[in-house]
């Protein structure tokens, strides 16, 4: 799309998808660096959105730089299409873009995320967008961006396995559970975006691109299609996933992330799936047999 | 029953809705207009155009009463805006040696050429609640003008530089910073170590309030610097242009500003005569307060050029400038308030098995104790 069609388009007076052309080519050269170089972390002169920081600005700069008039765009918030944060960035490029958006997760071209990695499997040629809230997996053993670009460089990453050591001989387990660190492509070690570990396996190899925006931190990682993605971890401690006893509710999936509801003051509580749209589709498969019984 | 956060659409359109007549306030009341907001609560107009890095009055007007007053959320408004507009060129550096005087103080001269200028402040004002502004809509008159025009107003660290007695505007690396194209952060992010053209502009655009702090603790102790008020200054002056194919700079409009030079101790060594150091504050119409924190900390963060030791926060460069940016800090506090089912799940999960291992442990432990015929180990430990 060239510079006078996108903004022909009826847009409120705003570029194609909001960003200016300009702005978008200076993305998308990050993003080529950001794949050229899987899990490292591009500065690029990330732009105040309408929306405020922390709330997905550098994954909407990255959507709105990748996508097109003829993608379909979806866009989940801990695995949900029906949270407000995640409704509020759908609307957003349905306004300022005009492009198809879907909560189907098959349907999609471009899929959005805050905190989650759909579970049904992405395919090769679908664009997942991680909204990233500090892009530094060292940040919190070490504060200084001098200081980590440093040991980024020199992969001097061992004061990582000593933070995942301590938590062994505290508490006898790896005590992160979310924003779990993995190493990509043999080198850089890489924030996951705070997607609990349960989905750091679905990022290895996995045939989709997936791209990751940080807009405060104004920084863009990347990992290519068919990807060696691993977890940290040591010999005699594996890496791990969370399970559950329970399955959920409504679809009875007991392979995917659940969600624990309260359901009253006494203690009562249910389990349901994490990702809407992959209990809404088990529920529907479900639908012809008799619904007398959901539970396996 | 399950009762999920559903439904968000209804209810992002039902909060807009109820916020919009919110903002409005009473209907029987008057509604405030942007002209209003412009004229009469122009110190907060000044802070948004400040860190909302913009010179627009007016629509740092409507920014402040479409956010209801909320000063943050204003900034917010405008800096959204302003990153939509197209940049044509980069303006010429102002001259504030010539601007038209408001407001002119030194406070290390008893009286400098031009002469001292209260102007329009609040700085001697006694701090009672004026009941008559409740009542009535007086309108109350300025003084008359001066009969004579102002004398010219130069600027006072210019004497002292004239002498020997100060570092050049620029600091130590004057020379090499006057041959560079000054950085500009809202184009490329934000590396370390910042020259202090970033450091300046970074700091222009940073929250009054978080300066102010920062500034205030090199009062006490935290990095002291010995600050004199050299000279505050806040008036107009015009914005000049250089366009390429006219050759000479061309007048676009006045902007009213405030700047603030500060006078700081003073180094030197062997191959140095010592001379007093500086720092800088520069703001849209009157910020003083702003000016005067953000000259404070430009000093503090000047430490590691002028071979200071750093071992405070205001003198710590990452620590500053990472933090002062109120749409940064803002947006990610708030951002606690979105959901976080997922993490949140996740550490439950942890936690309950982390617990469920400790209780075991306990168990154990009491009955090899009970078998023991022994409690009190147990006790001590619960």
């Amino acid at each position: 799309m060239n510079l006078q069609q996108a903004q022909s388009n009826d847009t409120g007076g705003y570029n194609f998808a909001y960003l200016d052309e300009q702005t978008k080519r200076m993305i998308r050269r990050g993003l080529l660096k950001a794949v050229a170089i899987p899990g490292y972390q591009v500065p690029f002169g990330g732009r105040e959105m309408p929306l405020p920081y922390g709330w997905g600005t550098g994954g909407m700069q990255v959507t709105a730089t990748v996508i097109g008039p003829d993608d379909t765009l979806k866009v989940i918030d801990q695995g949900a299409d029906d949270t407000t944060n995640a409704i509020s960035i759908r609307r957003f490029f349905a306004r300022t873009a005009g492009v198809k958006t879907t909560e189907v997760t098959t349907e999609a071209t471009v899929i959005q995320t805050r905190h989650r990695i759909p579970e049904t499997p992405l395919r090769s040629g679908q664009i997942l967008v991680y909204q990233v809230p500090i892009p530094e997996p060292l940040r919190f053993i070490e504060p200084r961006e001098v200081e980590t670009r440093t040991m980024h460089a020199l992969q001097e990453y061992g004061v990582m396995h000593v933070k995942l050591y301590e938590d062994i001989a505290r508490h006898g387990h790896i005590a992160t559970t979310y924003a779990y660190p993995v190493k990509v492509n043999g080198h850089y070690v890489m924030d996951p975006s705070p997607i609990p570990k349960f989905d750091n396996p679905k990022m290895d190899q996995c045939p989709a691109l997936q791209l990751f925006g940080a807009g405060r931190e104004k920084r863009i990682y990347a990992i290519p299609p068919y990807t060696r993605v691993r977890s940290l971890d040591f010999e005699d401690y594996p890496f791990e996933i969370q399970r559950w006893d329970e399955s959920c509710e409504f679809c009875g999936a007991a392979d995917s992330f659940l969600d624990e509801v309260i359901t009253d003051d006494q203690g009562g509580r249910i389990f349901v799936c994490s990702d809407t749209d992959y209990c809404r589709q088990r529920q529907q498969q479900q639908q012809p047999a008799v619904n007398e019984e959901t539970c396996p | 029953m399950y009762v999920a956060v559903k439904g968000g659409e209804k209810a992002i359109d039902a909060a807009h809705q109820w916020l919009a007549e919110s903002r409005r306030g009473i209907p029987e009341t008057g509604e405030l207009s942007v002209a209003q907001i412009r004229s009469q609560l122009r110190l907060a107009v000044d802070r948004v155009m400040t860190e909302g890095s913009l010179y627009d009055p007016e629509l740092a007007a409507l920014a402040l009463k479409q956010a209801s007053g909320d000063v943050v959320e204003a900034v917010f408004l405008v800096r959204a805006y302003r990153n939509t507009l197209p940049r044509f060129l980069y303006s010429c550096p102002l001259d504030t040696g010539t601007m038209a005087i408001r407001r002119r103080i030194s406070a290390t001269y008893k009286d400098v050429p031009g002469g001292q200028v209260l102007g329009p402040t609040y700085d001697y004002t006694h701090r009672l609640l004026d009941f008559t502004l409740m009542a009535n809509g007086e309108t109350p008159r300025g003084p008359e003008p001066a009969e004579q025009p102002l004398e010219p107003c130069p600027r006072v660290l210019e004497m002292l530089n004239r002498e020997g007695m100060i570092e050049g505007p620029d600091g130590e690396t004057g020379a090499a910073a006057a041959d560079r194209e000054p950085g500009d952060i809202t184009r490329d992010p934000l590396s370390y170590p910042a020259s202090r053209d970033i450091r300046l502009q970074a700091l222009a655009r940073g929250d009054e309030g978080f300066l102010l702090a920062m500034g205030y603790s090199t009062q006490r102790g935290y990095g002291r610097n010995h600050p004199f008020a050299g000279e505050i200054r806040y008036g107009e002056v015009a914005v000049e242009i250089l366009p390429e194919e006219l050759g000479f700079p061309v007048v676009i409009g006045d902007i009213e500003i405030t700047e603030c030079d500060m006078i700081n101790q003073f180094g030197g060594n062997e191959t140095e005569a010592p001379r007093f150091t500086r720092g800088y504050g520069l703001g849209f119409g009157q910020s003083e307060r702003k000016v005067m924190a953000m000259a404070l900390v430009d000093r503090a963060l000047r430490a590691r050029e002028l071979g200071e030791e750093q071992d405070t926060p205001a003198q710590d460069e990452e620590f500053v400038l990472s933090h002062c940016d109120n749409l940064d800090a803002s947006g990610f506090v708030s951002h606690l308030k979105l959901p976080h089912y997922v993490d949140f799940q996740s550490e439950l999960v942890l936690l309950r098995q982390l617990r469920q291992e400790y209780y075991q442990k306990a168990d154990k432990a009491s009955e090899k104790h009970d078998n023991a015929g022994s409690v009190s180990r147990q006790e001590s430990e619960a």
